[in-house]
């Protein structure tokens, strides 16, 4: 989730009330925002992926004053007409096919302001754009672009222009491979035949979307009064609604917004477009969801105060609200508005019975008798290095890797005893004997699973002091299955982990179920264990097959 | 107490102690006179300054040990003498000099640095082979039993201190340079003052016999009618016993368990390794949607079978179906949703779990407390596992009260009284909460995890209707950090021995 840094100052004015600090942060955070700290006059704070419209002073202002009552209500945006055309050369279809553009003027920007402008075209790339994959925002001082504006795509040669921050012109290919921000974005264009960029009547390049504008014409300053937007990007209705948080932010600076006509080559569209759309309001709906009892009158009052119009139970959406996908989400700003500290609690009166799951009730069971023969529970984490299961264990089986771990945890484990030795080895300086278990997952690869792996529970023991030896692991195992009501028999076995002739596989019922042995010396000193140790292993799924 | 009664008391460890003690005092030196072993000797000693009969002074002293090495120098010889051993006045190919020798390559290299210095040998270059010959002062060397020879043959462990002369301090230094030949440790030495009570009750005949056990044999027989009982000290302290004990993060799981359970819920379980489908697209999570990205997920190689309902969730997501949504409106992947990855919350178990539910099996609660995992460095406050508590009530009449009744309860029975919701965000949930708790030591609210109610776009596709659904998914990391105190949280999981014997228990 971002977050932004907005002046406590400017977020006043705009929300026209002052409120006290601790007010203040209050309503932010109940506002549906994550507020981080105000500290002197800057407020940090994160902002929601569904609400990508705060993400600059005059949204958050906006969306904060309507809250806290000082202005409700839909906002009234005025549009001119211009008539500046952008033309949407066929070109760029299987591209980077749609644009949405816009022209504000009537700006007076100062550092304070282009610092707005720039956060909320970066916050907006990062989060609405899906790091300008989904929507690609360029703002240009409108004074040095002659329309009309095309938009088209050309081989990567062939585009050469002189980058923000470049010193000289760069083809297209350049861009990429030698500027930061090439470097940065290069990969959303690198596969494609054709880049995308946007050309002006007099044939100067503004830009390359979704990489970077023309040092010439695409560098807004101080002196900058009118600017030419432009979105582009996949799906037209994002980046209409792009468009619109960022022309009504420019419009709360003072701007004066102006169309833009688009010539697409299938017909025209005029954007920006601040038409609200209409839905009903499903207010019994509303009412059930939220266990309130809200009258429509009440209900249109906490939409406005949500920013919404409301009018003979009709709801008008900012043009600028990006997530409002069903009735569900106005019960959310309806509760938001109704304040969710005064919801009271309350307890339906519904029977339902409850139950715990067979398996882990066994496997407490399982529990009680290995703490009853004085074991210490251990738990482990079930990613795992290969080497501790793999040379360590003196085996050579495949585990299943992880795709992309950021440690080096990259393997799901396949065995549990490995992860017992790896606890004897971290506690040699600690008092023995060491009698230890653990009860967790095992992963092995498996055709007969959705998933191509299977799962199973597993208990692991494992003693380990001067004086034990396989009498006392046999031990243990018997009183655990004879515990259970089971009887078992131990076949000899060979297992490359155990002392030849000191290792079996636990049988009932003709099924091996586990296996138990004397740790080879090998393993133990590959562990660097330098005391004896013995280790049992069950597959408790079996084992509760059995039971059951 | 007279001395009758402190004799009495007396362990026979005590009694062998006490006669020696006027005459010797050190620990060691006690041990060897009474053929006793100097840790019986110890606890002897504690014993007897418990009764108020001596006085102990531990001092520190430096003391040499033979390390590996050593030992075996001891026995063979310094490795330096076999090597001047296999020199003859011929130059001859190192390779089977060290053949010869029976030294290890390190070894090798270390005498040709050490006889070089003391011009023991010549060395030439032949062949890619340094060749090595004897000289004379070599040879006279190979006679001479220097102060490093006579250093080791003395009797380990050796006192520092009693490293006096400078001859052999220098072979000392030499020595103590070198790998694996000696090992210096501070040893603690115990000496024993008797006080006069002391004194005087060692005057006394101490020998005598006393019974220190009852045995199966004098019972049968009777004989320890004519014996007398030892006493005890009562108020002596004993060697500690540890119990056998679940791993305390399993205590605090079993509570939280038997609260739904109490509550009516019934218990989810299912697997780690899920698909996309399942933890993140059944939950209408859009597939371009940041929480999906590579860092903060682990995924496994491999390709997921999915559920019929794949093509419901599908639409969905594109168009919003038959939910009385418009959708995410974008082309929805199957290769995405089919990816398999280790699941990152356990509300994957309740999207499963309505997709098992008819409409006779409502009302219904289920709860599941299980493992989720995400892709991050282990550090003081990340692990890439931990606990997830959730919940979910599925019932046409629920409501956003409810939600906050059944947390409200559950944190209640967790020692925490009071709950409060505060707006957040979750693609599958609208509204979305956020749940913290008062602390109520601490006087302020703390952050516990994510609540709300599950979208229509979400229950629909999965349970065949739309319905109310109340779900959360809640930390425990934070509940355990606090019950135990534990500052990093890497210690719930490190499996410390020590620390997981003396743990208290979870008693709530």
């Amino acid at each position: 989730m971002p977050t932004i840094t907005l002046s406590k100052k400017v977020v006043e004015k705009l929300v026209g009330k002052q409120l006290p600090l601790e007010e203040l942060k209050d309503r932010i955070a109940m506002l549906g925002t994550d507020l981080e700290e105000i500290e002197g006059d800057n407020i940090h704070v994160q902002i929601f992926p569904n609400r990508p419209d705060l993400l600059s002073e005059q949204g958050f202002s906006r969306a904060l004053s309507s809250f806290i009552g000082v202005k409700t209500g839909l906002r009234k945006y005025t549009v001119k007409q211009s008539n500046h055309k952008v033309i949407v050369d066929p070109s760029v279809t299987g591209i980077r096919p749609f644009t949405a553009c816009a022209i504000v003027k009537g700006l007076h920007f100062d550092s304070e302001t282009l610092r707005q402008l720039i956060q909320l075209q970066e916050k907006l790339h990062v989060t609405y754009g899906r790091k300008r994959k989904k929507a690609a925002i360029g703002i240009y001082p409108l004074e040095k672009i002659t329309f009309p504006v095309t938009y088209k795509a050309d081989l990567p040669h062939k585009i050469i222009f002189q980058p923000l921050d470049a010193e000289k012109e760069m083809t297209a290919a350049e861009i990429l491979e030698e500027h930061t921000t090439g470097k940065e974005y290069g990969s959303l264009l690198q596969a494609l035949p054709r880049y995308p960029f946007f050309i002006d009547a007099r044939g100067e390049i503004l830009s390359m979307p979704p990489i970077i504008n023309s040092e010439k014409t695409g560098r807004v300053t101080a002196e900058t009064t009118g600017v030419f937007i432009e979105c582009s990007g996949f799906d037209f209705d994002v980046l209409s609604r792009c468009l619109n948080m960022i022309v009504t932010a420019l419009a709360d600076m003072n701007g004066e917004i102006y169309t833009v006509k688009l010539e697409y080559p299938e017909g025209t569209k005029v954007t920006p477009n601040l038409t609200s759309q209409k839905i009903k309001l499903d207010l019994s709906y509303l009412n059930k969801r939220l266990g309130l009892h809200l009258s429509e009158q009440e209900a249109g009052n906490l939409l406005e105060r949500m920013g919404y119009g409301f009018e003979r139970g009709e709801v008008s959406i900012p043009s600028y609200r990006a997530d409002i996908l069903h009735q569900v989400d106005l019960a959310e700003d309806i509760a938001i508005a109704y304040g969710y500290e005064n919801f009271q609690e309350e307890i339906p009166n519904v029977a339902t019975i409850g139950e715990e799951d067979a398996f882990e009730k066994f496997c407490k069971k399982i529990r009680e008798i290995l703490v009853g023969l004085q074991l210490l529970e251990i738990k482990n984490f079930h990613l795992t290095t290969k080497e501790d299961f793999t040379t360590k264990m003196n085996l050579s089986e495949e585990l299943i890797p992880l795709k992309n771990a950021l440690g080096d945890h990259n393997y799901l484990r396949n065995a549990i005893l490995p992860s017992l030795l790896k606890t004897l080895a971290e506690n040699q300086h600690h008092e023995y004997p060491h009698n230890i278990f653990e009860i967790g997952r095992i992963f092995t690869p498996s055709a007969e699973e959705d998933t191509g792996v299977r799962e199973r529970e597993t208990l692991g023991i494992v003693l380990c002091h001067e004086k034990t030896d396989f009498t006392e692991i046999k031990q243990v195992v018997t009183a655990l299955l004879h515990s259970l009501g089971l009887e078992f028999k131990i076949n000899e076995i060979t297992h490359p982990s155990f002392i030849i002739g000191r290792v079996g596989a636990i049988i009932i019922d003709g099924e091996q179920i586990g296996m138990i042995g004397e740790f080879h010396p090998q393993v133990l000193m590959n562990w660097e264990v330098m005391v004896p140790a013995v280790g049992l292993e069950l597959d408790l799924e079996k084992v509760f097959g059995l039971i059951k | 107490m007279d001395n009758k009664s402190i004799i009495a008391k007396l362990h026979p460890l005590e009694r062998q102690v006490l006669p020696i003690l006027p005459h010797t005092t050190e620990l060691a030196a006690i041990a060897k006179k009474g053929k006793l072993k100097e840790i019986e000797v110890m606890r002897a000693l504690q014993w007897l300054e418990n009764k108020n009969l001596l006085t102990l002074e531990t001092t520190k002293k430096k003391v040499v040990f033979l390390d590996r090495e050593g030992q075996r120098y001891q026995k063979e010889g310094l490795p330096e003498k076999i090597f001047l051993d296999v020199l003859s006045d011929e130059f001859k190919g190192l390779n089977i000099i060290t053949k010869k020798s029976k030294l290890s390559r390190q070894e090798v290299d270390a005498c040709i640095g050490l006889l070089k210095r003391k011009d023991a040998i010549e060395i030439t270059k032949e062949e890619q082979q340094l060749q090595v010959r004897i000289t004379d002062k070599g040879m006279k060397l190979r006679q001479e039993r220097t102060a490093e020879d006579r250093f080791l043959e003395q009797q380990f462990p050796l006192d520092i201190e009693r490293i006096e002369d400078v001859k052999e301090k220098l072979a000392f230094e030499e020595l103590k340079k070198r790998k694996g030949i000696l090992r210096i440790e501070d040893i603690k030495s115990v000496h024993a003052t008797l006080t006069i009570l002391g004194r005087e009750i060692s005057m006394y005949n101490l020998e005598g016999e006393v019974i220190n056990r009852v045995t199966t044999g004098m019972l049968q027989t009777g004989s320890w009618k004519e014996k007398t009982f030892r006493e005890y000290d009562v108020e002596a302290a004993v060697p500690q016993k540890y119990p056998g004990k679940k791993h305390f993060e399993n205590e605090a799981i079993e509570y939280i368990k038997s609260i739904w359970l109490e509550m009516g819920f019934k218990e989810m379980t299912g697997k780690y390794v899920q698909s996309a489908f399942w933890d993140l697209d059944a939950l209408f999570t859009p597939q371009d949607h940041p929480a999906r990205e590579m860092q903060d997920t682990f995924y496994v190689e491999g390709k997921a079978k999915l559920p019929e309902i794949w093509t419901k969730v599908k639409e969905t997501h594109e168009n919003g179906a038959n939910t009385g949504s418009i959708g995410w409106k974008y082309s929805f992947s199957k290769e995405e949703t089919e990816q398999l990855l280790l699941r990152t919350h356990t509300t994957v178990l309740s999207a499963q779990r309505l997709s098992q539910l008819k409409k006779e099996d409502l009302p219904a609660k289920f709860f599941a407390v299980g493992k989720v995992f995400r892709n991050e460095a282990l550090d003081w406050k990340h692990l890439f596992e931990f606990y997830q508590v959730e919940g979910i009530v599925i019932d046409p009449n629920a409501n956003l009260k409810h939600l906050k009744g059944y947390l409200t309860q559950f944190y209640k029975k967790m020692g925490y009284p009071k709950v409060r919701m505060r707006p957040a965000y979750f693609p599958y949930t609208e509204p979305s909460l956020e749940v913290d708790v008062f602390h109520p030591i601490r006087k302020q609210w703390v952050e516990l995890g994510g609540a709300g109610i599950f979208r229509p776009e979400v229950v629909t596709p999965l349970l065949g209707f739309d319905c109310p659904v109340l779900a959360w998914g809640q930390g425990m990391g934070r509940i355990i950090s606090e019950y135990w105190k534990i500052t990093d949280i890497r210690d719930i999981n490190n499996n410390d021995l020590k620390q997981i014997r003396e743990m208290k228990r979870w008693l709530r």
